[in-house]
């Protein structure tokens, strides 16, 4: 029972070759079943993102034959010539397999440093495959295994816990101002792509009302409708600057839109309720001097991106700490892996021996003469006797091992001097 | 026996302190429930600590400075434990759990009063100093969640966001914490003064027996009244709020220390 992988993923190959070896939820079944069809692999999963396509599967015969039939298979299915997939593609085996995915459901190997939808990902991928009968014993245990490795380092390390880009470092700073944003107004000046990822940020922080600004209304309302917000028209700004606890801006504009005098009327107008604005123009669309008023926190690209450089920082550092977690569930896993080897290695070694011993006694009770049946099924019960405890013993034993690497090494050497010819 | 429980209480005390420090620092929630849980079982230790002096010393526990102040504290830790079940928050913990250490370790170490009982029994004037220490223990905790929401605007206008403003309850959260505090509080100032005049009616047949504790009494009414009404106007919610709260516990303060000690006559240590 071994474990092959065979992928590719942003730091192996160009954007050009993973968006040409991606599988929809439909290739990725019908991956998964061509594969045991042809008897690649016994069990399957294909793991397809973004960023990343790997199968995952349990071969019939050695891995190192799996997995160049598995790359063959990668270039025929998606047809890309194998010259250009090839170099591309990484191959891990058993341990290194394991560890590969651990690291990648806990982001550990994601683009972004500990992303959080890789788990679910990763979560999804195992359902479809699971629904579909591709997977079996060992990774259904392998990827419960990885699911819980991707839990444990989110709750445990703070991998995951900072906003690693602009538009989420906003977002997460109006929260450390209003709480949670779900009774909260927000206003988008402008409709360019960072308004968009900050906007689909408050989405999903279920932020109450979203009001949309711009220059071109159509762009307003394009912006709007995706995230289910409301236009305002441009000429009522003024006015509207009263409704947003948060304002997001990036206009374009030569200087500062948002200039002191009207900002202080506006806060008056509106109580001087707290006003959280992140200025995302260059040049600047809010005049600094804004920031000295009361219950006004300004931020601009400046500060936010500063906050994510801080928070690279902080959740690098967090990395050992989840590389022991997923060292940890690695050895959990061999430990798993190496007690059914075990079993599977024990119960062939009996049949062995019975085997022999059958032919050893057929052969010599030929030349004793008078050897009643009675006797000779005796005898077989004696000699079955003795090779059941020659064999229990080492077995208790072996299984008590606590030594992993010693576990394996015995395993194996059992393997190699009894059943050199059973199939690993 | 009364060993036991000192040093029960001061080990979940410190205990929870640093669980709460760890949790501030890292983040774990596992260490936050640590907190917690050390901080339920000081709260425990603590109350039968409280018993057995006042059982030791056969009086009430606030009967002298020393009983008073662990009274104070166990009421603080009481009424923090509360609000952060309540408000699901417990990253201010690392705050709290020093003032709490304080009052308990400086009320074990001082030496029991010798004065004579005073005429204070009953189950009225056992409430209505209770209540009123609850009341100030309440104020207390909302001076320092009023401290906090001020150190964190500070940072989040200064844009110094560090580890511990990603940590730290949002102002929203603080500000809501606190106004829950003082309602508290205000709640049971209100009904402990209440109990103090019947029990005075009770004791000399007169309802307003005039003592300078009195009116400071009302004025640390009235001062928290208007601040939970302004707290909750748009124009004072946050920064003034806090600031006003910040205050309001100086006069508290003035009236446990200076008013209790040369003022009074009939409030010795609550």
């Amino acid at each position: 029972m071994e474990i092959v992988l065979v992928g590719l993923n942003h730091r192996s190959a160009p954007v050009e070759v993973r968006e040409r070896v991606s599988f929809t939820n439909d290739q990725a079944r019908r991956a998964a079943e061509e594969l045991r069809a042809r008897g690649i692999l016994y069990e399957t999963l294909v793991l397809s993102t973004c960023n990343r396509s790997e199968v995952y599967g349990v071969p019939p015969e050695s891995t190192h034959h799996s997995a160049a039939a598995l790359s063959n298979y990668l270039s025929s299915f998606h047809s890309v010539q194998l010259d250009l997939l090839g170099p591309s593609l990484y191959h891990h085996y058993d341990r290194h397999a394991v560890r590969h995915l651990f690291r990648v459901a806990s982001g550990l190997d994601s683009m972004m440093l500990g992303e959080a939808e890789i788990l679910g990902q990763v979560r999804e991928a195992y359902r479809s495959a699971y629904e579909n009968g591709a997977t079996g014993p060992v990774l259904n245990r392998l990827f419960q295994g990885a699911l819980e490795v991707g839990k444990r380092v989110r709750s445990e390390t703070e991998l995951g816990t900072r906003p690693m880009s602009v538009a989420s470092a906003g977002v997460k700073l109006a929260e450390r101002i209003f709480g949670k944003l779900h009774e909260r107004t927000a206003l988008v000046l402008g409709a360019g792509m960072i308004s968009e990822q900050v906007v689909s940020q408050l989405r999903d922080r279920n932020i109450a009302r979203l009001f949309v600004m711009n220059r071109s209304l159509e762009r307003a309302e394009n912006l709007a409708h995706q995230f289910s917000g409301k236009v305002i028209a441009w000429d009522d700004w003024e006015s509207a600057l009263a409704l947003p606890d948060v304002i997001v801006s990036s206009i374009s504009a030569e200087e500062p839109v948002l200039k002191r005098t009207m900002l202080e009327k506006v806060m008056a107008a509106r109580g001087n309720r707290p006003l959280f604005v992140m200025d995302l123009g260059v040049p600047r669309n809010v005049d600094p001097a804004v920031a000295s008023l009361y219950n006004f926190y300004l931020y601009n690209v400046d500060d936010l991106t500063q906050i994510v450089q801080q928070n690279r920082h902080a959740r690098e550092s967090e990395v050992p700490r989840a590389e022991l977690i997923v060292d940890e569930h690695v050895g959990k896993f061999l430990t798993w892996q190496a007690s059914v080897e075990l079993i599977g290695v024990v119960q062939a070694l009996r049949d062995k021996l019975k085997s022999e011993r059958a032919e050893f006694v057929r052969e010599r009770a030929a030349r004793v003469p008078g050897l009643t049946v009675g006797q000779r099924e005796q005898v077989e019960s004696l000699i079955d006797e003795l090779l059941e405890k020659m064999l229990l013993d080492p077995a208790r034993r072996l299984q008590g091992e606590k030594d992993l690497r010693r576990k394996i090494q015995q395993v194996e050497a059992i393997r190699e001097l009894f059943l050199p010819d059973r199939e690993r | 026996m009364n060993h036991l429980f000192f040093l029960l209480t001061l080990a979940a005390y410190v205990g929870g302190f640093t669980a709460y420090i760890a949790y501030l620092v890292a983040g774990h929630d596992w260490v936050g429930r640590l907190g917690s849980l050390f901080l339920s079982g000081g709260l425990l230790a603590h109350y039968f600590a409280l018993l057995e002096r006042a059982r030791g010393l056969h009086t009430v526990p606030y009967h002298d400075l020393s009983g008073s102040m662990s009274l104070f504290g166990w009421l603080l830790a009481l009424t923090y434990l509360s609000l952060e079940l309540f408000h699901r928050q417990r990253s201010v913990g690392a705050f709290v759990l020093p003032f709490v250490l304080a009052f308990f370790i400086f009320a074990q170490v001082s030496p029991p009063d010798r004065l004579a009982a005073a005429p204070a029994t009953g189950v009225i004037f056992a409430l209505h100093v209770t209540l009123s220490i609850l009341a100030y223990a309440a104020f207390g905790l909302s001076c320092v969640l009023s401290v906090i929401y001020l150190g964190e605007q500070r940072l989040l206008h200064e844009h110094r966001v560090g580890d511990v403003v990603w940590r730290l309850p949002s102002l929203d959260l603080l500000d809501r914490m606190s106004q829950s505090s003082v309602l508290v509080g205000l709640i049971a100032i209100a009904i402990g003064t209440a109990l103090g005049f019947v029990w005075v009616d009770r004791l000399t047949g007169k309802v307003w027996h005039y003592d300078p504790k009195y009116v400071v009494t009302l004025l640390v009414l009235a001062a928290y009244a208007f601040y939970l009404r302004l707290a909750r106007k748009p124009s004072w919610r946050g920064a003034r709020a806090s600031q006003l709260c910040v205050f309001n516990f100086v006069i508290v303060i003035f009236s446990f220390t200076i008013v209790n000690l040369f003022f009074s006559r009939a409030h010795r240590y609550f």
